[in-house]
């Protein structure tokens, strides 16, 4: 087997992030799209710890990377609740949450 | 002579003077006031003062009329349509205080011309005792005055070396002064003649004076031609003798005969005076002056116009071409047969002595410079005229026709005369013929007076006062008129012991000496012509004396009433039958060339045209010899030493000598003698045929005349002729087709123009509509297509948002990475 190195890590990240772009662009749920935001950010967290391992720079056990990634994690539920209030105040709006059906800044 | 001069523009202004007079006094209002009203005569009650009721015209005021003659009078007429005059009063009545004071106005016309005759005669006595220039061409006159008009001053760069020079001036010669005695003398005689025969109660409304202004005006012009001694004022009183014929042939201006023959007889003049007018240029183009002697002068010099015989022959034949038309020479005679349709007084003045006298006394002015094919062609013409004239007063029954015919033929005469070379033989029977014509016209006016009365007492105006077959036996009741008139008969049927015999005898001899001397075609024709024209005329004449006075009156109901006529209508009768008889003109009635009127008054000039231009000579004649032995002759030899220009003359004058001498000596020639047959012959078969007892009632017919008889009784269809052609095939043809022209060709053009105009906006609006607005359009139309494209981009849906947000973050870093590179 070969040896698992850093771009095998930036590929689960490319991979996440391609998946939480095509359904923040295809779902046509709110909550959904909301999910696919969440992996977006997951996946900038993989990129981030993945960086962090497996960089060289500075002395051994560097852990800048992992801490930027519990702020990511802690931003995205933050990110989340608001996301969720907008949700929210879509669905008193327009009675639906479909977010197909929120065309009114079409011309 | 300064005084000759200065009297003769005394003498040519006093008509006119009488012309104004007669105007502006003679309550000579507009024709419009005192309106003549032409209409047919119904049958008028005529009460004592013979006013006519009349319920004709609205605007009759009043019918104050209240003359001794009958108020309804009409000109002579030609027996189809005989108008009655009523006047209508627009400007207060015509009392008798005016036509007296109209009549007596008058006078002053008459006494004028009184004073120009005395004049005149002054002159004549001065200029003719008076010597000519010595040394100089005999076709210098005696006296000449000139004022430069209009000098165009460009002697130096004019194509013929010298200045255009136009003048004005008067002569005095031999030929002019007799011509201002004619002149003066007829329209005298016919003023007086007038005073009586004009005054009818239709003039009114000042037509009485005017008529005598129209003559004073007419002798005026006639009187400037006369003493002019340059082509140009010739001209331009031409123009004006013109004008007064025409106003004086129209004076009964309301009958459409008169209006239709005053238009003819100008119409006619004026082709001639075309013809005139191309001479006059191609002398004043070549030579600079038109003063007559200064013409001579150059031409015998040698300047030819052009540099060429030829064009001086063009310019004699067409200088003559005014004469063809003034004297009514063929092919022009038409107007002057209905030229009678003016009152006999003027056609005794105009149409038989005077004015159609100036073609003569043109020829006449210009003949020095006449080449010999001009001669010739001169000859042709009066030889032509002639015979045409008299073969048509053959069968003429209107006494004034006869006349009309009478004087065409004899200027014919006396046109061949200077045609041939007998220039003093063709003056000669120019004065002869003003006194026996115009006495004659007089009296047949007196006649013609006194039928109309006639008529008139008897009410008849369907029969014409004029026609012959209405006449006969007046010389019982009219002693005098038929006196005069057969003396002036006499005359010009060339009977010796009279003027006529001798002036016509010097014409038919100067036609025999010019056949002897350049025989020809022309000249054998126009020999022959004179005597049958000579036999012509004694034949009519005196048929028209038969007709007239002898045998028993025709209409006994005309005869009744006829009376003779006053003495101030006879007196001028009386005057110019003793001028017809052989005595003012030589002291030998038999020899006219002994005689003062030929052998010193009247000379011929030199001619002035190159030696190779002149008539042909066959023989010539010994002239030196011939010079010593005629002196009294010394005027044409003599200057033939001058000039290189005798041949033709001298031998002509040889010739005509020799004639002389044939015969019987000093009683009478052979051409006399010849021309006493024919005149004899042509009194004796009018005799037979009008003059006998036996013979009456059966040469007078009012049937229409057939054959031969209707071609020379319609004049030889010369006028029908002449209606097809020129106004018919000629000038309506001409309107038609310029008439086409204008609407189709011309219009066309405005149209075609027009409906380029339309298309061409049509093709503007549409390209406007299509191709500029389109353009704007598709402006407009891409910003919108645009528009619509780019409107997809907004869906309003984040998702696309966040699709666009992604793709653009792509393509940033492609093209970083791809800039990064390249640098």
């Amino acid at each position: 087997m070969p040896a698992v190195g850093l771009p095998h890590f930036l590929t689960i990240g490319a991979i996440l992030f391609s998946l939480g772009l095509f359904a923040i662009i295809t779902r046509r749920n709110a909550v959904m799209l909301l999910m696919g935001i969440e992996l977006i950010l997951n996946a900038a967290n993989v990129n981030l710890v993945a960086f962090s391992r497996y960089s060289t720079a500075g002395t051994s056990l560097m852990m800048t990377g992992q801490i930027a990634s519990l702020f990511v994690i802690v931003l995205a539920a933050c990110e989340a609740a608001v996301a969720l209030a907008i949700v929210l105040n879509i669905y008193k709006r327009f009675s639906t949450i479909n977010v197909d059906e929120v065309d009114m800044l079409r011309d | 002579m300064d005084s000759v001069l200065q009297l003769s523009i005394v003498i040519l202004l006093l008509p006119f003077v009488g012309f104004v007079v007669q105007l502006v006094l003679g309550k000579a209002k507009t024709p419009a006031d005192y309106v003549i009203d032409p209409h047919e005569s119904a049958h008028h009650d005529h009460d004592a003062h013979g006013n006519v009721a009349d319920a004709h015209t609205a605007d009759h005021t009043q019918h104050a009329v209240d003359v001794p003659h009958e108020p309804a009078a009409h000109a002579p007429s030609h027996g189809d349509h005989h108008y009655t005059y009523h006047v209508t009063k627009r400007r207060g009545p015509w009392t008798d205080a005016d036509q007296t004071r109209a009549y007596r106005l008058h006078w002053i016309a008459t006494a004028i011309m009184g004073i120009c005759l005395a004049l005149s005669i002054y002159v004549a006595y001065v200029t003719i005792s008076a010597p000519a220039i010595s040394g100089a061409p005999n076709w210098t006159p005696k006296a000449e005055a000139s004022a430069v008009w209009y000098d165009f001053g460009d002697a130096a760069t004019s194509a013929i070396g010298r200045a255009y020079v136009i003048t004005l001036g008067v002569l005095a010669d031999n030929l002019a002064a007799i011509m201002l005695v004619v002149v003066t003398l007829i329209s005298f005689l016919v003023h007086l003649f007038s005073s009586e025969y004009m005054r009818e109660p239709s003039m009114h409304g000042g037509r009485f004076n005017r008529f005598f202004a129209y003559l004073g005006l007419f002798t005026f012009s006639m009187l400037g031609i006369v003493i002019a001694n340059n082509l140009l004022m010739i001209y331009i009183f031409w123009e004006l003798v013109g004008v007064s014929s025409y106003l004086l042939i129209g004076f009964w201006y309301e009958r459409p005969a008169p209006q239709y023959a005053n238009k003819k007889a100008f119409i006619v003049n004026r082709v001639g005076d075309i013809g005139m007018f191309a001479g006059i240029l191609i002398l004043f183009t070549q030579l600079g002056t038109l003063e007559l002697t200064k013409v001579f002068t150059m031409l015998s010099a040698g300047t030819l116009p052009y540099g060429s015989e030829l064009w001086l022959t063009a310019a004699g034949i067409l200088l003559f071409c005014g004469a063809i038309g003034k004297s009514a020479q063929f092919p022009l005679n038409v107007w002057l047969p209905d030229a009678m349709e003016g009152p006999t007084p003027v056609s005794a003045l105009i149409h038989a002595a005077t004015m159609v006298a100036a073609g003569v006394y043109l020829t006449a002015r210009i003949f020095p410079l006449l080449t010999g094919d001009a001669m010739l062609f001169v000859a042709a013409v009066g030889g032509a005229t002639a015979i045409i004239a008299a073969s048509i007063a053959l069968v003429q029954w209107d006494l004034k026709k006869v006349l009309a015919f009478s004087t065409v033929s004899q200027l014919g005469y006396m046109v061949l005369a200077l045609g041939v070379g007998a220039y003093s033989a063709a003056i000669f029977h120019l004065v002869t013929h003003a006194m026996f014509k115009a006495c004659l016209f007089l009296a047949s006016g007196s006649v013609i007076h006194q039928m109309h009365h006639s008529l008139h007492h008897i009410h008849d105006h369907s029969r014409d006062p004029q026609d012959m077959r209405n006449m006969g036996g007046l010389k019982g009741k009219m002693p005098v008129t038929y006196l005069t008139t057969l003396i002036a008969t006499l005359a010009i049927s060339g009977v010796p012991l009279f003027s006529g015999y001798m002036s016509k005898d010097e014409i038919l001899a100067g036609a025999w000496a010019f056949r002897n001397v350049s025989p020809g075609f022309i000249a054998n024709a126009v020999w022959i012509v004179g005597y049958v024209v000579a036999g012509m005329t004694a034949f009519y004449m005196f048929r028209m004396v038969f007709l007239t006075f002898w045998g028993q009156p025709k209409a006994a109901d005309i005869y009744a009433h006829i009376k003779e006529n006053p003495r101030v209508m006879v007196g001028p009768l009386v005057v110019l039958a003793t001028l017809s008889l052989w005595i003012p003109f030589g002291g030998n009635p038999l020899n006219p060339g002994g005689g003062w009127f030929l052998s010193s008054w009247v000379r011929t000039p030199a001619l002035v045209a190159p030696a190779g231009a002149q008539p042909h000579v066959s023989h010539a004649a010994p002239a030196a010899t011939h010079e010593s032995a005629a002196p009294p002759e010394a005027g044409t030899p003599a200057e033939a030493a001058h000039g290189a220009t005798g041949a033709f003359q001298a031998s002509l004058e040889h010739a005509t000598h020799e004639l002389h001498e044939t015969g019987i000596p000093h009683v009478a020639s052979m051409p006399a003698l010849m021309s006493l047959l024919v005149a004899g012959t042509g009194i004796l078969i009018a005799f037979l045929l009008y003059g006998r007892k036996e013979a009456k009632g059966q040469q007078v017919s009012w049937a229409a005349p057939t054959g031969v008889r209707a071609f020379l009784f319609n004049r030889w269809y010369q006028d029908n002729l002449y209606e097809k052609v020129f106004p018919v095939g000629f000038s309506l043809v001409l309107m038609k087709a310029l008439a086409w022209f204008d609407a189709n060709v011309v219009d066309g053009i405005v149209n075609g123009v027009g409906a380029l105009s339309v298309a061409i906006a049509r093709f503007v609006g549409a390209f406007d509509t299509y191709v500029v607005d389109g353009l704007v359009n598709f402006l407009g139309g891409t910003a919108q297509f645009v528009g619509l494209l780019f409107r997809q981009m907004q869906t309003g849906r984040i998702q696309t948002y966040a699709a666009y947000a992604v793709v653009g973050v792509i393509v940033l870093f492609f093209a970083v990475t791809m800039m990064a590179s390249a640098l």
